[in-house]
């Protein structure tokens, strides 16, 4: 089976969701990756690692930023060239704007949310998340061409691969694709992202006010983590949008999320759902969100978070 | 300016999501059916817009009769008239594709729909109509400005955000802080109920997938609670219980 794979790159490096969706891929058939806009080739050559056999690299400058109609125009061309029957990648802000186009132009199936490999003993069904994590879908896709976009963090990233051979790849991308024109980005440069992490420090409105988030990012630099925050917090400008979680906002699936100073209301869980461990540290005993919780300790933020930083950098050390 | 909305019918976001007939059909006892969160952000800018512009705002909702009293509140926070493409939403494309032919016919300035909606949370019908239509397609936009027949939109992306110079007529993926949601006032919900309400039958019926059976995850198991006063005990179950530093 032939499979193409959209890799995303974060500062020129493959993002480690799209490593995920290659080892996704690998498990299904042949995988040609495709990345576009400036990129080292040695960087690209990593992937065959995650089980690429092939990347495709369009190296045009004007691909640099996450286009939505020049990206579709560049996926469906390199599904086509390859004639790959599978296109897979990792479900993001981006892809999600890219695939509905890239499905409509191939005529394929769309399948988002994707937690499971293929069951193809009758057909080709997979399991995805539905209701923001709180269900899955065994769903069986039926047309012949088929887009899978995969959960973050459902699959375990194969790092016994061989070597990826970087092949140019040209597109003839019409100006009009290029309609639409950025005209500033605004991006913290070198952090984790909150998507992609293994773990998460959360803080609510129980932190009190955007001056007290030096525990959060005490704890974060720590243990690696990206930090994010309950929807309050974001409305009131304490922390930036992107990093509001739950229901209307990032989804996020770590190893593991800690909780700080969050109630725990549903649509915040919803965004947490399928962290594989939560820690919850809030004052209140009663805090709904103990019930959804791994470890918790009832105590005040203020004084378990320094105690819990000068424990964990003596673990790490 | 002519906009169209384009809503979803999702159960609310407290509901507690259950199956039956096997696990093969959504339980829908007792639950409260919603405007997508997300659609509703997409409205309150639409009506915005039209305070702003003038115009006229259509909201369109791919579902069955018991879509209704769902598309009544958007008629009541401030749409003018609502289509309802009256068939079982049986999966994206299906969607899209009912969601274009309808807006082929309308000739609207304006696309607005939500970044995703809260049941499927596909995250793509905004692209398939944007690339069935032959329009750009943005998502997830937070902000919306409009200048004559231009636009100045800001999108998420992951770990920030950028701004984007575009030209009318394109289709948005919202969500906030694009507006603010709005509550449905007296007059609002009066006037609804004579507004216009067109059910038209779908065009293709074509689907791409295809639902066998549904699922819910295991159930959590009970929380461990350690004392404020000995934190090392909650680093030792992360390292060497769960094994996740
Ligand atoms: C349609 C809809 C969508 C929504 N989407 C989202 C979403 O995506 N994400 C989201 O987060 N919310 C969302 N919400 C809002 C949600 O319902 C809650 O209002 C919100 O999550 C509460 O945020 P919070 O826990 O930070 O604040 P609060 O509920 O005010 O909780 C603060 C907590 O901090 C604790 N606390 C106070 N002081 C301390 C201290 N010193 N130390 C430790 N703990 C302390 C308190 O005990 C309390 O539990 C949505 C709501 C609706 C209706
Ligand atoms: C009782 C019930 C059962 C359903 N069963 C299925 C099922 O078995 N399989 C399945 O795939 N879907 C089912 N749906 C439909 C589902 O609600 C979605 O409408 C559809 O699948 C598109 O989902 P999505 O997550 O890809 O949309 P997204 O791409 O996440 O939606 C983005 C935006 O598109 C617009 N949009 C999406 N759907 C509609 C719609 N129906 N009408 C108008 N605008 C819309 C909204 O603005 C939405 O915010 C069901 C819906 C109901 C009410």
């Amino acid at each position: 089976m032939s499979v193409l794979v959209f890799i995303e790159t974060e500062e020129g490096k493959i993002k480690k969701s799209s490593r995920e969706a290659i080892s996704y891929g690998a498990a299904l058939g042949e995988v040609t990756a495709l990345a576009l806009g400036t990129v080292g080739t040695e960087e690209l050559n990593t992937a065959g690692a995650n089980g690429a056999t092939k990347v495709l690299h369009v190296s045009d400058e004007r691909l640099n930023a996450g286009l939505i109609q020049p990206y579709a125009e560049v996926l469906a061309s390199a599904a086509n060239h390859t004639g790959a029957e599978i296109i897979v990648t990792a479900k993001s802000s981006l892809a999600d704007a890219v695939v509905g186009r890239v499905a409509a132009k191939l005529g394929a199936s769309l399948v988002s949310n994707v937690v499971s490999l293929p069951d193809t003993s009758n057909g080709f069904q997979v399991k995805r998340s539905i209701y923001t994590g709180k269900a899955f879908a065994n769903v069986s896709l039926t047309t012949d061409k088929k887009v899978l976009a995969i959960k973050k963090n459902a699959v375990e990233i194969k790092q016994d691969g061989g070597n990826a051979g970087v092949e140019a790849f040209d597109v003839n991308l019409e100006d009009n694709l290029f309609g639409a024109k950025i005209t500033s980005t605004e991006k913290a440069e070198g952090d984790i992202l909150l998507p992609e992490a293994d773990i998460v420090v959360s803080g609510g409105r129980g932190l009190k006010g955007p001056e007290n988030w030096g525990v959060i990012e005490d704890l974060a630099k720590t243990l690696g983590a990206a930090t994010g925050c309950s929807k309050p917090v974001s409305d009131m400008d304490w922390r930036p949008h992107h990093e509001h979680v739950g229901q209307t906002g990032v989804k996020v699936s770590p190893t593991l999320y800690i909780a700080v100073g969050i109630s725990g209301a549903i649509q915040h869980l919803a965004g947490v759902n399928s962290s594989k461990y939560i820690v919850v540290i809030n004052k209140d005993e009663e805090a709904p969100f103990f019930k959804a919780a791994d470890y918790g300790i009832v105590g005040d933020a203020f004084e378990v978070l320094p105690k819990l930083n000068e424990a964990l950098k003596k673990a790490l050390a | 300016m002519n906009i169209l909305v384009c809503i979803t019918h999702v159960p609310d976001t407290t509901s507690r999501i259950a199956f039956t007939n096997n696990d093969t059909e959504f339980d829908k006892n007792g639950v409260q059916f919603i405007i997508g969160p997300y659609d509703d952000y997409a409205l309150a800018r639409a009506v915005e817009l039209k305070e702003q512009n003038g115009g006229k705002i259509t909201v369109l909702n791919v579902g069955e009769a018991d879509s209704d009293p769902t598309i009544r509140k958007a008629l009541a926070i401030g749409a003018d008239e609502a289509i309802r493409v009256n068939a079982f939403p049986s999966d994206s494309f299906f969607v899209a594709n009912q969601i274009a032919a309808i807006a082929k016919d309308g000739n609207y300035d304006l696309i607005l729909m939500g970044r995703e909606s809260i049941d499927f949370n596909g995250g793509m019908v905004h692209g398939m109509v944007g690339e069935l239509l032959g329009l750009p397609s943005f998502s997830p936009v937070m902000q919306l400005e409009i200048e004559g027949t231009s636009a100045k939109i800001t999108r998420e992306i992951e770990g920030g955000k950028e701004k984007l110079e575009v030209t009318l007529p394109f289709v948005a993926g919202c969500q906030e802080p694009i507006a603010e949601w709005k509550i449905p006032n007296m007059r609002g919900i009066m006037s609804a109920r004579s507004k216009p309400l067109n059910v038209v039958e779908p065009t293709d019926t074509t689907t791409h997938s295809e639902i066998s059976s549904y699922e819910l995850p295991p159930a959590k198991g009970a929380v461990k609670m350690v004392d404020a006063d000995n934190v090392e005990e909650l680093v030792d179950l992360l390292k060497n219980e769960a094994k996740v530093i």
